[in-house]
C-alpha cells in the first residue's frame, strides 16, 4: 500500500534517513522502533508529506505522492505532540477538519464519545492538559475512518483508562484491515497487537521483519527480549 | 474555502485589528478637523498613512506567520494542499488589514477630501497594506526564528520609511553633474512608499510636496502615464515577495 523508494532526508550535517527502503501492505501493524532521533517521525512526516525528502520516492497505492495530495484523505495520522492553533476550541478544531475532509465516510466518533470530548468542546486548546490534546489527536486520527492509521507515541501522555480505550480502537481498526504504523517506546504495549517490526538506528533501516520471524531468529518469548537481545547482540 | 474564513475570524478576535482601526480613524478625523483648508488636512493624512499603514501591515502579518505554525502545521497533514493553506493566510491576512484601513481613514477620506483623490489614496493604502503584508510573508519563511523575523520586517519598514528617500537624494547630489534622472525614477520603483507618495501627489498636483524622484517622475512620464506605472509597479510589489513566499512555503520542512 505505502512504497518507499532510496528516502533520504539531511537537516543540515544530520542524516536523519538513510536511503530507506520499505514496503507496508494492507492490514499490517507495525512496529517503528529504535532509539531517540533514529528518524522515526522523520519518515512519518516524510509520508505525511510534512517533510519533503532530498532523495527518493514515496508510493501510496502506486501513485506518487508527490503529484498528489488526495492520499492524505486516506491517512489517519496522530502526532507525537499535538500542535493546534492556540485561540481554537475544541469544537472548532473538529469542524475545520471535518469542512476539510468534507467527509463523505460516515465520521466514527467512538473516541470523541468515550473521551467525553463533547463536554469540552469549548475549551480553547492553550489550556488543555498534554493528556487531553493527545485525546483530541486521536479522535481526529480515527473519525474518518481512513484505511491506514500513523500513530506517533499515541499512548504517552495518555491516562491508564483512555491508553485501553484507545489500544480497544487500534485493535479494532487492525481486525478491520487498516494498515497501522505505531512507534512506541513501550515495547511491552505493542506487543498483543503489532505484526511487523521495524527498526531503525541513526537514519538507517536496520531490519523489516515478521514478529513471529523476529521471535524465532533470536529465541524470545516477547518483542521487547528480542530487541533487547538484538542490541545487546550488536554491542557484543 | 472555509480555511479563510477561519483565518479571518481568527484575526479579527485578535482585537488588534480593530485598535489599528481606531487609531487611524482618530488620526483622520483629527487631522480633516484641525486644519483649516483640506488640502493640508489631506498632506497630513497621507503621511500619517505612508507611515503607521506599513509598519503595523508589516509588524502583525510577520507575528502572524509565526503564529500560525500549529494552524499550518496542523492543516499539512491533512488533504489540503500547501499553496492553498499560504494563499488563505496571505489572503485574510490582507483582507483584514484592507478592511480595517478603509474603515480607519477611508471613512474621513471620503467625507473631507474631494472623491477622486480621496479615491485614489484609498486605493494606494489599501495597495499598501496589502504590500507589506508580503513583505512579511517573504520575512517570516525566510527565517525559522521568530524574533530573527520579526527583526529583519522592522528594518525593512526602516528602509522603506525613511532611508530610502535620504538614499535617493545622496546619490542625486553625489551625481548632479551627470544627467541620472531617469535612473534616479528607476530607483523610486524600489521603493513601495516612495511610490504611493508619487501616485497621490501626482493626483493632487503638488509638486513642491513630490519630493525628488516624484518631480522628476511627473517630469518624464507626465501626470496620466505616471500614474499608471506607479500603479503597475506597485502591483509587482505584492506578487513578486508573495510569489518568492510561496515558493519558499513549498519546500518549506514542517
Amino acid at each position: 500500500m505505502i512504497e518507499i523508494k532510496n528516502l533520504t532526508k539531511n537537516f543540515g550535517r544530520l542524516t536523519a534517513l538513510n536511503n530507506v527502503n520499505l514496503q507496508l501492505n494492507k492490514g499490517e501493524c507495525i512496529a517503528l522502533i529504535g532509539p531517540n532521533g533514529c528518524g522515526k517521525t522523520t519518515l512519518i512526516k516524510s509520508i505525511l508529506g510534512m517533510v519533503l525528502p532530498e532523495k527518493g520516492e514515496i508510493f501510496f497505492k502506486e501513485k506518487n505522492i508527490k503529484q498528489d495530495i488526495a492520499y492524505k484523505h486516506q491517512i489517519g495520522y496522530m502526532p507525537q505532540i499535538g500542535r493546534y492553533p492556540e485561540n481554537m476550541k475544541i469544537g472548532q478544531v473538529i469542524d475545520l477538519i471535518k469542512s476539510i475532509r468534507n467527509a463523505k465516510v460516515a465520521t466514527d466518533t467512538t473516541l470523541y464519545d468515550q473521551f467525553l470530548l463533547s463536554g469540552m468542546l469549548e475549551k480553547k486548546m492553550r489550556t488543555l492538559s498534554g493528556g487531553t490534546t493527545q485525546k483530541v489527536s486521536a479522535t481526529l486520527a480515527f473519525m474518518f475512518k481512513p484505511e491506514v492509521l500513523i500513530l506517533d507515541e499515541p499512548t504517552a501522555g495518555l491516562d491508564p483508562v483512555a491508553a485501553e480505550i484507545l489500544k480497544a480502537k487500534i485493535t479494532e481498526a487492525k481486525n478491520s484491515g487498516c494498515l497501522i504504523l505505531i512507534t512506541s517506546h513501550l515495547l511491552s504495549e505493542l506487543e498483543d497487537m503489532v505484526t511487523q517490526v521495524i527498526f531503525m538506528q541513526d537514519g538507517f533501516l536496520k531490519f523489516h521483519k515478521n514478529v513471529v520471524d523476529l521471535k524465532a531468529d533470536t529465541g524470545k518469548v516477547t518483542i521487547a527480549k528480542s530487541i533487547v537481545h538484538l542490541l545487546k547482540s550488536e554491542e557484543a | 474555502m472555509r480555511i479563510l474564513k477561519y483565518v479571518v475570524l481568527d484575526i479579527l478576535k485578535n482585537k488588534i485589528v480593530i485598535v489599528y482601526a481606531i487609531i487611524l480613524a482618530l488620526f483622520s478625523w483629527s487631522a480633516f478637523s484641525l486644519e483649516d483648508n483640506s488640502t493640508k488636512g489631506l498632506l497630513t493624512v497621507l503621511n500619517i498613512i505612508l507611515l503607521t499603514v506599513p509598519l503595523v501591515s508589516v509588524l502583525f502579518a510577520t507575528i502572524y506567520v509565526y503564529n500560525s505554525n500549529e494552524f499550518i502545521e496542523l492543516l499539512v497533514s491533512h488533504p489540503v494542499k500547501r499553496s492553498v493553506i499560504w494563499k488563505a493566510l496571505f489572503l485574510g491576512m490582507s483582507v483584514s488589514m484592507v478592511v480595517s484601513f478603509i474603515i480607519g481613514a477611508g471613512i474621513p477620506l471620503l467625507i473631507f477630501a474631494d472623491a477622486g483623490t480621496a479615491l485614489m489614496m484609498i486605493v494606494s493604502g489599501s495597495l499598501l497594506s496589502v504590500i507589506f503584508v508580503a513583505v512579511a510573508f517573504l520575512s517570516g519563511i525566510l527565517s525559522r526564528d521568530k524574533a530573527k523575523g520579526i527583526g529583519v520586517s522592522i528594518m525593512l519598514w526602516l528602509y522603506f520609511a525613511l532611508l530610502f528617500d535620504g538614499l535617493v537624494l545622496f546619490i542625486f547630489f553625489q551625481f548632479a553633474d551627470y544627467p541620472i534622472e531617469k535612473p534616479v525614477v528607476l530607483l523610486s520603483a524600489l521603493s513601495p512608499i516612495d511610490l504611493c507618495r508619487i501616485l497621490i501627489l501626482l493626483r493632487m498636483n503638488i509638486s513642491a510636496m513630490m519630493g525628488h524622484t516624484g518631480a522628476i517622475f511627473k517630469d518624464i512620464f507626465g501626470s496620466q502615464l505616471g500614474i499608471l506605472l506607479s500603479f503597475i509597479l506597485l502591483m509587482l510589489w505584492v506578487f513578486v515577495p508573495f510569489y518568492i513566499s510561496l515558493i519558499k512555503f513549498k519546500k518549506k520542512d514542517l
